[in-house]
């Protein structure tokens, strides 16, 4: 067992990757020499070379449309996209080539390729470096959608991902690259990939969080319970496909649901959650589902970002209205 | 198989010719790094002694805005600092060779050409501090805001200028009225798409723009050679139009050439690739570490070739300039540093609520009652700060 960051985990989940299949290429901006902007590909083109770890031109359409190329070869690209406001150069790569080429080719041409993206807010950046991007992507049909949340999930997902044969989009909450550690067991067997997780039991709400969020639905759930509210929290990990199970059984038993996420609320994911557990779940709600969210504006200056992301007291201001509704 | 048997004929050196570490003998310079006076056939000019020492003033006092910024950034004042340092002559000369009328497109990094536009450099400040996205406006200086996303903006400078070329504001041969615009982009920038389609639409319509590239060498970890096997300057002739490389580090040459590059594109001759060959003396910005990729002999070499120090050795040597005036930019020098710290330390926090205002020209019934409901959540905090 050794304690690592989110960070070293997805580092050590890399070279995993690339140890059990020498197809695995790794290719991005700064990713070689440098070791990625936030260190995540650290050491790896110093142990497989250039020809594996490949520091790109800065084009992201050209690394997306080239990773297409070389999974059509056989091989298993996982780009990196250096931050969340710069993916969109590739965004036609992304959502007309990645997304469509297996439909297209009637099965025949198989796209397994990751596209790694810090994404998130609160680290004090400029413009385009605290974006959350995923409604784009789960939107479109083709495109798996994942998120780590922790050091351990990071180790283990990012190596699934990799391993998975349609394209996935794998996305890093950046702020918590450096953040706690978590005990890591390299010998435990992961949870599948596409699954969500019940990360703490309660009986009064259910927070529905992902990625960065979770973290704040934790302390929310902390903090409620101090004030004796039980509130459960499950890290949705998958967010296309969505795994709705786990979400269903804990709304039935709490009634009430407050999805969380940074993302603008309009058209986020919480509008998809909602709608879904307002079919399947209906005669449990006591009350509408919840959301919280970005606001929907243009990420602002980072001075205001902790206004404008989705904090602690937002969390329980919901989960307050859910409960009095 | 050598490139000599694929049919295709000679090879990339024999074409290009070998790489030249100092810039190659195709560098237009008229201040060599030793401070001494050259002449050009074709970009020669002559200077006034006070036109010389504006340009090191505008030098002198960028780089101490420069290194003022990076220290509040180390003292937990601004979130990230973009450094311009060594790149002083690259800015400064393209800077002062715009006239009033053109309109520039800057990067992230363009402190010196903001200067030259008279824009306050808290504004600069204030983006990188995170107190805004850009707090100057455009129209005030020609100075478009800072673009952060690589590239964008060379298509948005080409668009202005197809502007420009609609309101009959180009080759009309009247100076007050000829205009053009300047795009800034970097040696990393060449790659992006949008780049490369600036360059054919700039063509394709012989706007009058004057792409400024300035090759620091770098991109962020990223050496020249991952963007561009042949002198990127050249590029420009397979796009159609002229492409020259200049010292970037010499102030006099950089003018000259822009000067001339703008000059044409007023006058309705089409784009210009001007390629500033320069280096990026710090790091990337404030949060990078330089020493991970590359050699500090390369720094120290580049150390030699400083464009503030061989101007002050031309400006001594020559007599243009006494102790009197260097002591003179020093106490500016120093006025600035304290006028930056205490303007950063008394900037106001922006306010929670006016984000939502600023999304549409007006606000939307939806928007507005998510406004409102922040503000009551934002009341409902007894006490608060907000
Ligand atoms: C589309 C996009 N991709 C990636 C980035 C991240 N990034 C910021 S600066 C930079 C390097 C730019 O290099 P260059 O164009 O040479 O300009 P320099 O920073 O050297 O002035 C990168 C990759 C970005 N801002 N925009
Ligand atoms: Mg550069």
């Amino acid at each position: 067992m050794t304690k690592v960051t989110l960070a070293k985990g997805l580092n050590m989940g890399l070279r995993k990757a690339m140890e059990a299949d020498d197809k695995v290429l790794l290719m991005g901006e700064d990713v070689g020499t440098l070791g990625g902007v936030f260190r995540i590909t650290d050491g790896l083109q110093k142990d497989f070379g250039e020809d594996r770890v490949i520091d790109s031109p800065l084009a992201e359409s050209g690394i997306v449309g080239t990773a297409v190329g070389m999974a059509m070869r056989g091989y298993r690209p996982v780009v990196e996209i250096q931050f969340d406001g710069f993916v969109y150069p590739a965004y036609d790569q992304i959502v007309c080539q990645v997304a469509k080429l297996h439909f297209r080719s009637q099965g025949r041409i198989k796209m397994p390729m990751v596209i790694r993206i810090p994404f998130g807010g609160g680290i004090g950046a400029v413009e385009h470096h605290s974006e959350s991007p995923e409604a784009q992507f789960a939107h479109t049909p083709g495109l798996k959608v994942v998120t780590c949340s922790n050091p351990v999930d990071g180790y283990w997902m990012i190596q699934q991902a990799i391993a998975h044969d349609d394209p996935v989009i794998f996305l890093e909450p950046k702020r918590q690259y450096h953040a706690e550690k978590a005990e890591l067991d390299e010998s435990a067997t992961p949870v599948p990939l596409f699954s969500s997780q019940l990360v703490r039991h309660g009986s009064d709400a259910t927070l529905l969080a992902y990625g960065p969020t979770v973290k704040t639905a934790m302390k929310a759930a902390e903090a409620a319970a101090g004030e004796g509210k039980s509130l459960e929290v499950i890290d949705l990990r998958t967010l296309s496909p969505l795994d709705m199970g786990p979400v269903f059984d804990s709304v039935r038993r709490t009634g009430r649901a407050v999805v969380v996420h940074e993302a603008h609320v309009n058209l986020g994911l919480g509008a998809e959650l909602s709608a879904r557990i307002t079919e399947e779940c209906f005669y449990s709600l006591e009350a509408p589902v919840l959301r919280v969210g970005g606001f929907d504006t243009p990420y602002p200056a980072s001075r205001l970002e902790e206004d404008w992301l989705p904090d602690l007291d937002r969390v329980l201001d919901a989960v307050d209205r859910s409960l009095e509704f | 198989m050598t490139p000599h048997d694929s049919g295709f004929g000679p090879d990339l050196v024999e074409v290009f010719g070998p790489k030249h570490e100092d810039g190659g003998p195709e560098l237009i310079q008229l201040l060599t790094p030793e401070g001494e006076r050259v002449h050009h056939p074709e970009f020669d000019m002559d200077f006034s002694a006070e036109q010389l020492r504006g340009f090191y003033r505008d030098m002198a006092l960028v780089r101490r805005v420069d290194v003022e910024a990076t220290a509040l950034q180390r003292h937990g004042e601004l979130g990230i600092w973009a450094q311009l340092l060594g790149q002083e002559a690259a800015q400064i000369g393209a800077g002062r060779a715009i006239r009033p009328n053109d309109y520039v497109f800057p990067t992230y990094r363009e402190h010196g050409v903001a200067w030259c536009r008279g824009v306050d450099p808290l504004h600069l400040i204030s983006l990188f501090r995170g107190v805004d996205h850009g707090g100057w406006n455009p129209k005030d200086h020609n100075f478009n805001l800072y673009t952060i996303v690589i590239g964008a903006q060379t298509l948005h400078a080409v668009g202005y200028a197809m502007g420009m070329q609609r309101d009959g504001v180009v080759g009309t041969g009247d100076p007050e009225r000829d205009a053009c615009v300047l795009a800034h982009f970097g040696d990393g920038a060449s790659s992006q798409g949008d780049v490369n389609e600036s360059f054919i639409f700039a063509a394709s319509y012989n706007a009058p723009v004057v792409f400024f590239c300035q090759n620091n060498q770098w991109a962020i970890s990223e050496p020249i050679e991952r963007q561009s096997r042949i002198p990127l300057y050249q590029r420009a002739l397979g796009f159609g139009f002229p492409g020259v490389r200049v010292d970037g580090n010499d102030v006099l040459a950089t003018y000259a050439v822009t000067q001339a590059a703008l000059q044409r594109a007023r006058d309705g001759q089409g784009p210009t690739f001007i390629e500033a060959y320069t280096y990026r003396m710090g790091a990337h910005t404030t949060t990078d570490d330089p020493t991970r990729y590359r050699l500090s002999t390369d720094v120290e070499s580049w150390k030699l070739k400083d464009p503030i120090a061989r101007l002050e050795v031309y400006l001594k040597r020559n007599g243009y300039a006494g102790d009197d005036f260097f002591a003179d930019i020093a106490a500016e020098a120093d006025a600035i540093g304290h006028t930056l710290r205490e303007g950063t330390k008394a900037m106001p926090d922006p306010k929670p609520l006016d984000i939502f205002d600023r999304v549409y020209s007006e606000i939307t019934p939806e928007l507005a009652a998510q406004r409102d409901g922040f503000t009551a959540y934002l009341e409902s905090f007894e006490g608060a700060v907000h």
